[in-house]
């Protein structure tokens, strides 16, 4: 069989036999001594093959598995003819923010967990297609702005430049909408500016995304800490007819164990910012310091552990361990990353747990007493709880210690907001549906609401919480949500 | 951008900026502080409120020389913009009526303690103010205080003005007095605050420090200002900057704030050397054009 463009077709069982296109990138001991980003990308040809492997499933489950249902085979169709920016555009009909969610889905979780191939052969590529034509997008000038429907008049503020943050504007501006974001860091992106290194995502991408919505008419105030300069309420009286919250999850997590505030014991917020937002990897070009030692320890085992020990070797470390309660199969941190640590040399001990932290007379830490653990029944997260061997304890040689366990919610927001109920963790209690939080017109999403989640969730939450403000702001009763959401559902099908 | 509508020398590596920014002097309470960043290159240093307007917008710090972005402020010039002035940042001072209060500033702690003795003093506190200094041409804001407060006592370490001393020997003087005290708010140099709270803690006086730690973005998210206080580890810049001195550890303070003297001399040195070389070119360049 010959397509129209006379290549010939082929048959699924073909397609199938394909084998999964790897994706260029620099080599291990080239990338540790840079900050670029690892992966070089596909190329046309290689992404154009890769879409081959896909078989076009009648029912496609790999849109299920996808948090924003992107029409993974639309978009895979398009790139195997050849309409690079097509592509794009068809993903961005549900997800606004592709060549960042190319780079940064945990995809193995989630679209190419459920791929048909998975069973047999190797899933398609779908991140990797994702964020070639995103790039392609970019790179050759494309971008387009949306005609914008005439103003409502309505005005919108938006707490927070996360991607939820940034969904929601998008999605707000164009329904027509005045939409105003106020971030209290000098640069808008959120964790993407902040905490995700430049090597896994160039912040080149997140500016682009951040001028996109400038396009669109949104405007960004940065250095402006709501709760602070104004809070909520006050942006009620600044005329705001809505307001939208996605501070994220920004408190760093300690363990509160001896030795802790010793010199050489950064949280991963503190270490990944002073690198990243602070281009400290630049001192003294840039004038933040960061001090990295020979022996640098990070613990944790998520996609923040991993970010912070590949950037200690980045930045001269000798020994970059991993040290993390569980085993290697517990680790919550993406496939991909886990896998680029290990290839650039990082050491881990699982099963292994900080006790305390021993110093020199001058406050810096020298050593880490650690503990061994075994896994017993498994707690409510359903991972096996680790539980410490009694006189198991040993020392390893630190000079630099990186807390990554997790972060919680930043709490300036609900303190300085009456009347916004929050449940035990300080997340921002909502309706799922709407995003309205127990105040009528403060809505919020992203990890404020869920606790540190996945980029792909926040902007998830960005687009249900976009629908409901503009149905808020114009008086349209919530209740057709339903009806609405019953069509796509079964359109979808 | 945040322009400099004046800018002054009070004494030797000391600059005071007036600043242009409505909305944050608007809002901006006694106690808080602010975060500054000269340019994209540069770092986020916190500068404490030294005076506020809300009428004309207009906020005053007063910085001192100590490094490289201390140094390259102090080169900003009236009608230069910061990058970026964030705040107001921290929790504001805890102002009630207390009675008798001493505010006691040294060094540049000395111009934040201006609109705390103000707000003490309207509430209806008798506010005595001691400042102290090394010498007497690095005394500021003098008058700034005698305004602020019913009464102004002073202390030079040489003794070339007030009382020789330190800012405790007035101190531990009006304790020894008999004069009956309800409150004590210091900010300075670290070992300034450390010697006020070991004078007040015997008299059991309710004494409050504010704490400067190393920040990067003031806002809870990093945990670079963490502190120890009654033994508990608190972030300074929103659980502070203002600590009941008695529980704070210091020790520890002290040495967290030397974390980056390595890097930070690298940095002034370098910052210095370039500035040398960049006078000396000056310098010749007329030369050049006679020849
Ligand atoms: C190091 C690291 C690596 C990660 N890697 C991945 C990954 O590979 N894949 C993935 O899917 N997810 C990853 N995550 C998780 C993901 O980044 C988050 O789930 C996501 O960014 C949450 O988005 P958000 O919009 O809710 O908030 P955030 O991205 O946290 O943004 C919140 C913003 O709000 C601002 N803000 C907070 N308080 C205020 C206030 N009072 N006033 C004004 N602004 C305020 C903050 O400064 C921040 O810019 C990672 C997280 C970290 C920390
Ligand atoms: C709440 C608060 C209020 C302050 N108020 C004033 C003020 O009103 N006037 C003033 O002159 N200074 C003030 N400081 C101190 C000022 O922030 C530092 O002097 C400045 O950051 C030094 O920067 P540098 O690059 O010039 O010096 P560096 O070479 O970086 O450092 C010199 C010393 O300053 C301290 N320091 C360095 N970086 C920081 C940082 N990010 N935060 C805090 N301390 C740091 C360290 O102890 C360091 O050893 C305040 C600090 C805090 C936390
Ligand atoms: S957004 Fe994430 S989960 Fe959805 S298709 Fe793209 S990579 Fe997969
Ligand atoms: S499940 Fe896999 S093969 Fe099927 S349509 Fe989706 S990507 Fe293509
Ligand atoms: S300065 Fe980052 S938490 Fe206080």
């Amino acid at each position: 069989m010959v397509d129209k463009n006379g290549k010939k077709k082929l048959t699924t069982k073909e397609r199938m036999q394909i084998p999964r296109n790897p994706m260029p990138e620099q080599e291990p001991n080239d990338r540790i001594c840079n900050f670029d980003e690892v992966p070089y990308g596909y190329t046309p040809e290689l992404a154009m093959a890769e879409a081959e492997r896909c078989i076009m499933c009648p029912k496609p489950k790999c849109i299920s598995g996808c948090p924003v249902e992107v029409d993974i085979p639309a978009f895979i169709r398009m790139i195997s003819e050849g309409d690079f920016v097509g592509a794009a555009r068809k993903i961005k009909e549900t997800n606004a923010l592709p060549a960042i969610c190319g780079r940064v889905c945990p995809q193995e979780e989630q679209c190419e967990a459920v791929c048909v191939l998975v069973k047999k052969y190797k899933p398609v590529a779908i991140g990797y297609l994702e964020r070639f034509v995103a790039n392609f997008e970019r790179e050759h000038a494309e971008i387009r702005i949306p005609e914008l429907p005439p103003s409502t008049g309505k005005k919108i503020a938006v707490v927070g430049s996360g991607p939820a943050g940034l969904t929601v504007a998008a999605d707000l501006a164009q329904m027509g909408h005045k939409v105003i974001i106020f971030e209290a860091l000098h640069k808008p992106g959120g964790v993407l500016i902040y905490g995700i290194p430049e090597f896994r995502l160039p912040k080149k991408v997140v500016a682009a995304e951040v001028d996109y919505l400038r396009k669109l008419g949104v405007e960004v105030n940065t250095s402006y800490v709501v709760g602070k300069l104004d809070t909520v309420d006050e942006l009620f009286e600044m005329d705001f007819d809505a307001v939208f919250v996605g501070t994220g999850a920004g408190l760093p997590n300690f363990m509160r164990i001896e030795g802790e505030n010793l010199n050489g014991v950064y949280s991963a917020n503190e270490f990944l910012t002073r690198s990243n937002l602070m281009a400290a990897y630049d001192f003294p070009e840039h004038d933040t310091p960061i001090f990295v030692g020979k022996n640098v320890a990070v613990l944790g085992g998520g996609n923040t552990a991993m970010d912070s020990v590949r950037t200690s070797l980045r930045l001269g470390a000798q020994n970059g361990y991993i040290v993390y309660r569980r085993s290697r199969k517990e680790m919550p941190a993406r496939i991909e990353e886990i896998h680029h640590a290990e290839q650039e040399g990082v050491q881990f001990h699982f099963l292994t747990n900080p006790v305390r932290y021993i110093g020199n007379d001058e406050g810096w830490v020298t050593d880490m007493e650690c503990i061994k653990m075994e896994l017993g029944e498994p707690d409510a997260s359903g991972r096996r709880r680790p539980i410490p061997i009694e006189g198991s304890n040993f020392v390893i040689p630190v000079d630099t210690v990186v807390v990554a366990v997790g972060n919680s919610s930043n709490p300036l927001i609900p303190r300085t907001t009456p009347g916004l109920e929050t449940n035990k963790w300080g997340n921002i209690v909502v309706n799922e549906k709407t995003m309205m939080s127990s105040r009528p017109g403060i809505f919020a999403g992203g990890d404020i609401v869920t606790g540190g989640a996945t980029v792909i969730l926040a902007a998830g939450a960005g687009k249900v919480a976009a629908r409901a403000i503009h149905k808020y702001v114009m008086g349209i009763p919530f209740e057709e949500e339903k009806e609405e959401e019953k069509e796509e559902a079964t359109r979808g099908t | 951008m945040f322009e400099i509508i004046d800018k002054r020398e009070l004494c030797d590596k000391v600059y005071q900026f007036k600043i242009r920014a409505q909305h944050l002097a608007k809002k901006a309470k006694a106690g808080q502080f602010v975060i500054l960043r000269k340019d994209e290159m540069g770092e986020r240093v916190p500068m404490s409120i030294g005076g506020l307007d809300p009428a004309s917008g207009v906020l005053t710090v007063v910085i001192q020389e100590v490094g490289k972005t201390s140094a390259s402020m102090n080169r900003m010039k009236t009608g230069d913009h910061f990058a970026d002035v964030v705040g107001p940042l921290g929790i504001p001072s805890h102002i009630e009526k207390f009675g008798h209060c001493v505010c006691i500033g040294g060094g540049v702690g000395i111009p934040p303690i201006r609109p705390i003795a103000q707000a003490l003093k309207e509430i209806g506190n008798k506010v005595t103010t001691i400042i102290g200094s090394r010498t007497k041409d690095l005394l500021i804001f003098e008058q700034e205080l005698r305004e602020a407060s019913h009464e102004l006592l002073i202390s030079t370490d040489d003794g070339s003005y007030g009382t020789h001393g330190f800012v405790t020997t007035i101190l531990q003087k009006m304790i020894d007095d008999g004069g009956h005290i309800d409150m004590v708010i210091a900010i300075g140099p670290v070992p300034m605050m450390k010697a006020v709270v070991a004078t007040t803690r015997e008299p059991k006086i309710k004494t409050y420090v504010s704490l400067n730690p190393i920040m990067v973005d003031g806002t809870g998210m990093c945990g670079a200002c963490r502190v120890t206080v009654g033994g508990k580890t608190r972030f300074a810049c929103v659980d502070g900057p203002d600590f009941d001195g008695h529980e704070v550890d210091f020790d520890e303070m002290t040495k967290r704030m030397k974390m980056y003297v390595r890097y930070e001399k690298q940095a002034y040195d370098r910052f210095l050397q370039d500035e040398h070389c960049r006078l000396a070119k000056a310098a010749e360049a007329p030369k050049d054009k006679n020849a």
